[in-house]
């Protein structure tokens, strides 16, 4: 890919800044659904009410990210491991017809003999890069890497400094810190404006953004709690779980944090703590944050019970979303359709997203297996599937 | 020589017993690279270790040594454990 430095910070350019705008056409939506024991795609027909399952693919293999290309409308990623079997990612240019395996999956770079060298586990986050760099990827994994793929995701090389840099190295803590199955690198996040510039988040190891495609990077802690007793100072504590970027804004970003929502509006580099004004009954620790692809005051979270031993359940057993319009000033729970009680799932970082169509649809996977969708930006919601294994991700395309 | 694959790897071999060559355990792992694209990295990581639960045996005889030197005649068998849930 073309690859030049922008020293200058995106928001030094005029933005183009649009809030609640029109929407595009209407097209059709494919959710693409990423479970524990395999792949699903959803097909929506054009009114987003009948849903044809095709799946599972890989059955059996975990399945942590699947991807369409946003640029093409046809190149497919998935990265995927089984229990025993190292990390990979397989190819679709079909929809998932036919597969193909990458020829280089991300691998960490080979140490001398008698040095310990790293070895990813799996690869838990694919992003597109920019518009203007067609067949351009970045990968994220665990434990926590950067790669990129300048080949449609065929073959994947270490890129920018923080996978042997030792500040970051430190920052992203061992293989016993982090999430329980290995901390994890995510949360991709390019400029639209800007090919060079980009965001990325470590949990642990905090959030950071860089303006020359890695080569140097940015903390943007700043404004971020961690858990008690610990020194905020410390990048290795702050644990963000998920953090977007508004697309009718990219000056604008949320964050789902371990210890809380924020909302960062550039070029602060000071996040403010937005969810202190969500219900105090329900807190505001969850896994994923979705924002509204033309309305940058709009965002959805799906909290979860982050008290005593975090049983990582829908508080009291009672799951919502809830709905921000005014940018984090007030928050409403969107529970239609939903069990009223003894749903003890919640819904993890990447299981949660939306579609770019007019009403906006909102799209979750639990961690018992059913696949949600509201086609009116959460006013109700209903179950699309039952019984599928733990979903770890859900993402949209949109095709036709 | 004559190499056992596990049930996870058939994907890749799509029968259970193939034939491959190498004076080395390693350089036989090339070779069903060959053949078998991208089956080396599921079962060998990029430091060159032998993954967890992937066990290779050589003549019935367990071996965590990835040089070792293997005969024509020689039989190699992967197994993988297949524990979890």
């Amino acid at each position: 890919m073309a690859r030049t430095n922008k020293k200058s910070p995106s928001w030094k350019k005029k933005p183009a800044v649009r809030t609640k705008s029109a929407p595009r056409a209407a097209r059709r939506v494919v959710v693409l659904v990423a479970t524990r024991k395999g792949a699903w795609l959803f097909h929506g027909d054009t009114q987003r009410k009948k849903w044809r399952v095709d799946g599972p693919h890989f059955l059996g293999q975990i399945i942590n990210h699947m991807v369409l290309d946003p640029r093409d409308g046809r190149t497919l990623l998935a990265a995927a491991k089984t229990g025993h079997l190292g990390p990979t990612v397989f190819r679709s240019t079909d929809l998932g017809k036919t597969w193909k395996e990458a020829t280089k999956p991300p691998a960490f770079a080979k140490v001398p003999e008698g040095e310990k060298g790293r070895v990813v586990n799996h690869t838990f986050w694919l992003t597109p890069c920019h518009a203007s760099e067609p067949n351009a990827w970045y990968a994220g994994t665990s434990p926590q890497g950067l790669f990129c793929s300048d080949d449609g995701g065929d073959t994947w090389e270490p890129c920018s400094i923080i996978n042997d840099d030792p500040q970051f190295r430190s920052w992203m803590g061992s293989e016993q810190d982090g999430t329980p199955d290995g901390p994890k690198l995510h949360s991709i996040i390019v400029d639209p404006r800007d090919p060079a510039h980009f965001y990325l988040a470590m949990s642990g190891g905090g959030v950071h953004e860089t303006f020359d495609r890695g080569r140097s990077f940015t903390t943007l802690v700043k404004g971020l709690d961690v858990v008690g007793g610990f020194d905020k100072a410390n990048i290795a504590v702050h644990d963000p779980h998920c953090v977007q970027l508004c697309p009718s804004n990219p000056d604008r970003l949320y964050q789902q944090n371990h210890c809380g929502i924020y909302r960062l509006d550039r070029p602060s580099q000071e996040w403010t703590r937005i969810g202190r004004n969500m219900p105090k009954n329900v807190g505001d620790i969850g896994f994923p944050i979705v924002v509204h692809p033309r309305d940058a005051d709009t965002a959805w979270v799906f909290p979860m019970d982050g008290t005593t031993v975090w049983p990582r359940t829908s508080p009291e057993g009672k799951p919502a979303a809830y709905v921000t319009r005014n940018a984090g000033k007030t928050w409403q729970r969107l529970d239609a359709g939903l069990p009223k009680n003894q749903a003890w799932w919640t819904v993890k970082r990447q299981s949660m997203t939306a579609d770019a169509q007019n009403p906006v649809g909102l799209y979750f996977g639990t961690t018992s297996g059913e696949f949600w969708m509201s086609r009116d930006e959460g006013k109700r919601w209903e179950c699309i599937a039952q019984h599928l294994p733990e979903i770890y991700a859900v993402e949209t395309a949109e095709i036709g | 020589m004559k190499v056992l694959i596990p049930t996870p790897l058939l994907s890749y071999t799509k029968v259970p017993e193939i034939e491959a060559s190498g004076a080395t355990l390693m350089e036989l792992l090339a070779d069903l690279d060959r053949q078998y694209p991208g089956l080396r990295f599921r079962v060998i990581d990029e430091q060159n270790a032998m993954r967890p639960h992937m066990r290779f045996f050589v003549n019935g005889e367990q071996t965590f040594n990835i040089r070792q030197s293997l005969r024509p005649t020689d039989s190699v068998q992967l197994v993988q454990a297949l524990s979890g849930g």
